[in-house]
């Protein structure tokens, strides 16, 4: 497929389908913009790509949008499905809706900003990533997120930040309940900071950085201690 | 993996379309569950004191004018048949006792009952979801609810038995995504309360526990409310009858299920691709079902 260079490319997910559209993207060179159109929910959107594009997708999408990717920045006017920005290397994912379970599941950089609500296991196994987030997060999100930054402007459901490791989790409002060996912790000067930028990246002005709830490991479950009980 | 799909009408100009639109979602989940289909269709074209038996053939060469004789002299009562191939809908006044009494007069026929209601249709069959709608018309079916499940089968065999929706009692259908584990204890436990299930289907179980809970005297709610204390597993299941529409997922919500509400209708899918053809869609309150949160709509 000839692509255009020097004009945005607009792409009918429809009319070519996801696989015509995904190496479409990758042909791009390093800044061109794309649109893409008539997606009516299709998984596996932009994923994979290495080339830094800016790309906007125009509705409702499905799984794992923007997953896999080391290079481009997505903003994705609609609400995405599962796994939106799925072991992200690096760019900024932007959702203007909701996202459903796993978002930027085990995302090891870039930054992936939900505008609206995410579903359950948000940030499960963040590896480096950071994950912010306007409104609520659902339950087991964190779960054994490893390393990174998740900043939540509104409520938290349950069993949050579960068996975490170094990863640190900021809460705007309310927690339903924490996960095993999750813990609150001080706000420091450090942790301040972070939120302000987070918030600064992401467009937020919701969020008081210095009244915001920070969760981290407790490092009760962080590793088997071999004589403990002497029963393992 | 398993694929449902769910459309309940509240704008009666929608109720002529319900077949068309209903068929484009199914088909949608073909990628969740390729190997079998089914649905149950709920209409208002049953007369009072009537009931329409969903009935299936051995094999296309069923001699249906026999199995309506057999239950119109068991009765003395006159029916109404609709053919659909291996698949009959018999509207009939006769009682259960005299239509069973029918079928057993009409035993070289083979029929299975599949379901029976004042408003339901029940069609299930091995096979591809489009295909599988256009040998049985469904495109053109009109009504003002319709349920469906595309099956990934993982639990029991491919079979038409094992193919949902599984319906229990008068029109109640379940459909299922997910997999039970605790399955063979409650049977055990229904069967000790007389309620025997057919299949070695773990879905089957959840279907008859509804239903028997219901004979109980729960309501639909209450049923599924029962359903998230006893069943261990993973499931997003959508229950219908006749004037009720209910969604439950797990407590760890690993099955998937997205809701569109709009003044017009109340659809629900495992995948949001399945409503992305819906008319008004880009409109509709969309929203995912929380962790053992009962939705249930009314008609």
């Amino acid at each position: 497929m000839s692509v255009q260079t020097d004009a945005p490319t607009t792409l009918d997910v429809r009319a070519l389908g996801v696989t015509a559209v995904n190496r479409a993207l990758r042909a791009l060179p390093d800044g061109a913009q794309a649109t893409l159109v008539e997606v009516r929910g299709a998984h596996n959107l932009a994923v994979g790509l290495t080339n830094k594009i800016n790309i906007t997708i125009n509705g409702n999408t499905g799984y794992y949008v923007a997953g896999l990717c080391d290079g481009p920045d997505v903003t994705i006017n609609g609400s995405v499905g599962w796994g939106v920005g799925e072991n992200l290397m690096s760019g900024v994912v932007r959702v203007r809706g909701n996202a459903s379970e796993s978002t930027a599941a085990t995302a090891h950089g870039g930054l992936v900003i939900v505008e609206g609500d995410a579903s359950s296991r948000a940030a499960i196994s963040l590896k480096g990533g950071n994950l912010a987030v306007a409104g609520n997060v659902g339950h087991m999100s964190a779960f054994m997120a490893q390393a990174g930054t998740v900043l939540v402007g509104g409520d938290a459901g349950d069993s949050l930040g579960d068996s975490l490791y170094e990863a640190v989790v900021y809460v705007g409002g309310k927690i339903r309940s924490l996960g095993a060996d999750a813990r609150v912790e001080e706000l420091t000067e450090a942790d301040i900071a972070k939120i302000r930028e987070m918030c600064a990246a992401a467009g937020f002005d919701h969020i008081n950085p210095e009244n915001v709830t920070k969760v981290a490991s407790a490092k009760q479950l962080y590793n088997f201690d071999a004589l403990k009980n002497q029963r393992y | 993996m398993c694929g449902i799909v769910g459309l309940l009408v509240r704008d009666p100009a929608l109720e002529a379309d319900l077949g068309r639109h209903f068929t484009a979602m199914l088909e949608e989940m073909t990628a969740r569950g390729p190997d079998s289909a089914g649905m149950a269709i709920y209409d208002r074209g049953v007369p009072q004191g009537s009931q329409r038996w969903s009935l299936r053939g051995d094999g296309a060469s069923t001699n249906w004018k026999a199995v309506q004789s057999a239950i119109d002299a068991a009765g003395g009562t006159s029916s109404e048949i609709e053919i659909l191939d291996n698949i009959a809908f018999l509207v009939t006044s006769a009682n259960h006792a005299a239509v069973h009494e029918g079928l057993k007069h009409a035993a070289d026929e083979k029929i299975t009952v599949v379901g029976v209601g004042q408003a339901m249709k029940l069609i299930k069959d091995v096979g591809l979801p489009r295909e599988i709608c256009d040998h049985y018309n469904v495109p053109a079916m009109t009504g003002y609810m319709a349920l469906g499940h595309t099956r990934m089968a993982t639990e029991s065999a491919v079979t038409t038995d094992g193919a949902h929706p599984f319906s229990p009692s008068n029109d109640l259908a379940l459909v299922h995504n997910g997999s039970f584990s605790n399955h063979a204890s409650i049977r055990r436990q229904l069967l000790d309360a007389g309620v025997r299930c057919i299949t070695d289907n773990d879905t089957e179980v959840a279907a008859q526990f509804i239903g028997y809970r219901m004979a109980q005297g729960d309501d639909l709610e209450e049923a599924m409310r029962h359903v998230l204390k006893e069943f261990d597993g993973f499931f997003t299941l959508v229950v219908t009858a006749e004037r009720s529409f209910s969604v439950v997922r797990d407590a760890f919500a690993c099955k998937p299920m997205v809701i569109a509400e709009t003044d017009a209708y109340v659809a629900v899918a495992s995948e949001y691709h399945a409503l992305a053809s819906l008319p008004g869609i880009d409109n509709a309150r969309v929203f995912e079902p929380h962790p053992e949160e009962i939705h249930t709509w009314t008609v």
